[in-house]
């Protein structure tokens, strides 16, 4: 039993806004779904499975079901682990729609930490076994990606120049996204010359805080069939977690591995078919690591591999990240993984901005990250072609 | 500039295994052992993650351990050293590194655990200094 050739993606919307002041979580999420089900040509009440994380305002679907107006749903989940949540999502929705538990699933995810004045890490709960281990040495996102990156750099040589690059990549590609936060060209120099944050991360090394989000239509074969819009397929997911296993911490690899493996394998296919891959960006450390992970190099070479523009559309070998990623457009509500499966399929409609369109993209990957890297996090990819 | 010892954070203490905080009170590092599998684990738990056994002790280690890896918070309003610290025993454990400058701290260096107070009145926990 496999997911592959058996759910399409047939609609995407991300919210424009950033700094959603004047917006509450649920109009996002209404205007999200709207968006999402129109760009598909679909009515609401077709929708019969939902998905979201767990930081949905109400008990898991139940309060965006009901302010939604959704009377037909016979399918949910609430899968939430952190930012690797919403490619799990589109898998699932694949999974139930392959088992005939529903046909057109909507997945969403919205907030607004920024508008909130909140920060990136979670308020302590002593109730999670780790904390009291953890909270005296102020053990945050930050600092735990930084040491994967501090034991990147002693074992394989990894520079700081090296992961500057993939900002600066992020950024050629975010002048062209007339949302993205930031819209300036960055260079090496400016990256690492801006402030050093917890090292070896530089300020401009960690992506955006901003508010917003994004949804996806997820929906059966026969109902593709009938949609005007470019069919993107699933191909192939896989999923993993990785953790301090008691003690015995090796931070040279991370959860991307094995579900790199397991996409890979559903899919038939490998890294060098990929036309074009959404790598998740919270740090410049994370794609470094993710990439080497699924295949793209050999571990301990993502640093020689991100540098001289190679993840940059129409310069280099991999575009990556072509709406801008984290680092320069969006993370909505601390979280990059829908945005990552967004760019993916409008890679793979042909519909990103001419500017950064990779031609011929027939097949991408979205992969994305949840958790922290230093300690515990998982991992989602999902490779999805273009029929 | 050389770090003082710094007081941190309180955890709460986890009841199960509140021997942990109790040894460090006692300026000792206690490690969760399995008498089972003669595994030691961290975080302590009240099974062992590695056989599920729940017939455990805690062993006392020596203290001494390398930097695994380390980060530097630049930005805090004190400046702060996370780190993991590989126990000569094996595992490695988060701490900080303190009583040293931050500038000197490097992967593979030899450290040795020291007690930091923390706040309101909270339990000492384990930190590591320069090994002399
Ligand atoms: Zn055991």
């Amino acid at each position: 039993m496999s997911i592959r050739g058996k759910a399409y993606v047939a609609g995407i919307a991300e919210h424009p806004v950033r700094k959603a002041t004047d917006l509450s979580i649920m109009q996002i999420v209404s205007d999200l779904v709207t968006w999402a089900l129109d760009d598909a040509g679909l009515e609401p009440e077709m929708v019969d499975g939902f998905f979201c994380d767990s930081e949905m305002p109400g008990l898991g679907v139940l309060s965006a079901a009901e302010y939604l107006g959704l009377n037909n749903l016979v399918h949910m989940d609430n899968t939430d682990p952190g930012g690797s949540a919403y490619p799990m999502h589109v898998s699932h929705a694949a999974q139930a729609i392959a088992t005939g538990k529903c046909k057109v699933a909507v997945a969403v995810l919205a907030g607004r930490p920024r508008a909130a004045g909140k920060g990136a890490d979670p308020v302590p709960d002593f109730g999670i076994p780790e904390l009291a281990f953890e909270h005296p040495y102020s053990s945050m996102v930050l600092n735990q990606y930084a040491m994967v990156a501090m034991r990147h750099m002693h074992e394989f040589g990894l520079t700081s120049e090296q992961l500057a690059w993939v900002k600066v990549a992020a950024s050629h590609h975010a002048q062209h996204n007339e949302h993205a936060m930031l819209r300036d060209l960055v260079t090496v120099e400016d990256v690492v010359n801006s402030p050093m944050i917890s090292d070896p991360l530089h300020r401009l090394d960690c992506c955006v805080v901003s508010d917003g989000g994004g949804a996806v239509v997820v929906v059966a074969p026969e109902i593709a069939k009938t949609l005007k819009r470019p069919p993107v397929v699933v191909r192939g997911a896989g999923e993993a977690v990785k953790h301090l296993d008691g003690g015995r911490v090796d931070l040279t690899y991370s959860a991307a591995r094995k579900s790199g493996q397991v996409a890979f394998e559903e899919a038939g296919v490998t890294p060098a078919d990929i036309k074009y891959a959404s790598i998740y960006d919270s740090f410049t450390i994370t794609v470094v690591q993710q990439l080497e992970d699924l295949g793209f190099c050999e571990p301990g070479k993502g640093g020689a591999f991100v540098a001289d523009g190679n993840l940059i559309a129409g310069v280099g070998k991999l575009p990556v990240n072509t709406d801008g990623g984290g680092l320069c457009s969006n993370h909505p509500n601390n979280r990059g993984g829908m945005t990552k499966v967004l760019e993916a399929v409008r890679q793979l409609r042909g519909e990103a901005h001419p500017k950064v369109q990779v031609p011929n993209c027939d097949l991408a990957v979205a992969q994305a990250m949840g958790g922290w890297l230093g300690s515990r996090h998982a991992s989602g990819t999902l490779i999805l072609e273009r029929e | 500039m050389t770090t003082e010892l710094p007081t941190l954070p309180n955890p709460e203490i986890t009841p199960s295994v509140a021997h942990f905080w109790e040894a460090a009170g006692e300026g000792k590092l206690d490690i969760r052992h399995c008498r089972s599998c003669n595994e030691l684990h961290h975080y302590p738990r009240s099974f062992c993650p590695f056989c599920y056994s729940d017939d455990l002790d805690w062993q006392t280690v020596s203290g001494k351990g390398t930097v695994y890896s380390f980060s530097v918070m630049r930005r805090a309003p004190v400046p702060f050293a996370i780190a993991y610290v590989t126990l000569e025993e094996g595992p490695t454990i988060l701490s900080h590194i303190v009583r040293i400058d931050l500038d000197d701290i490097a992967i593979g260096q030899k450290v040795q655990v020291a007690f930091a107070d923390t706040q309101d009145d909270g339990p000492k926990v384990p930190v590591f200094e320069a090994a002399s």
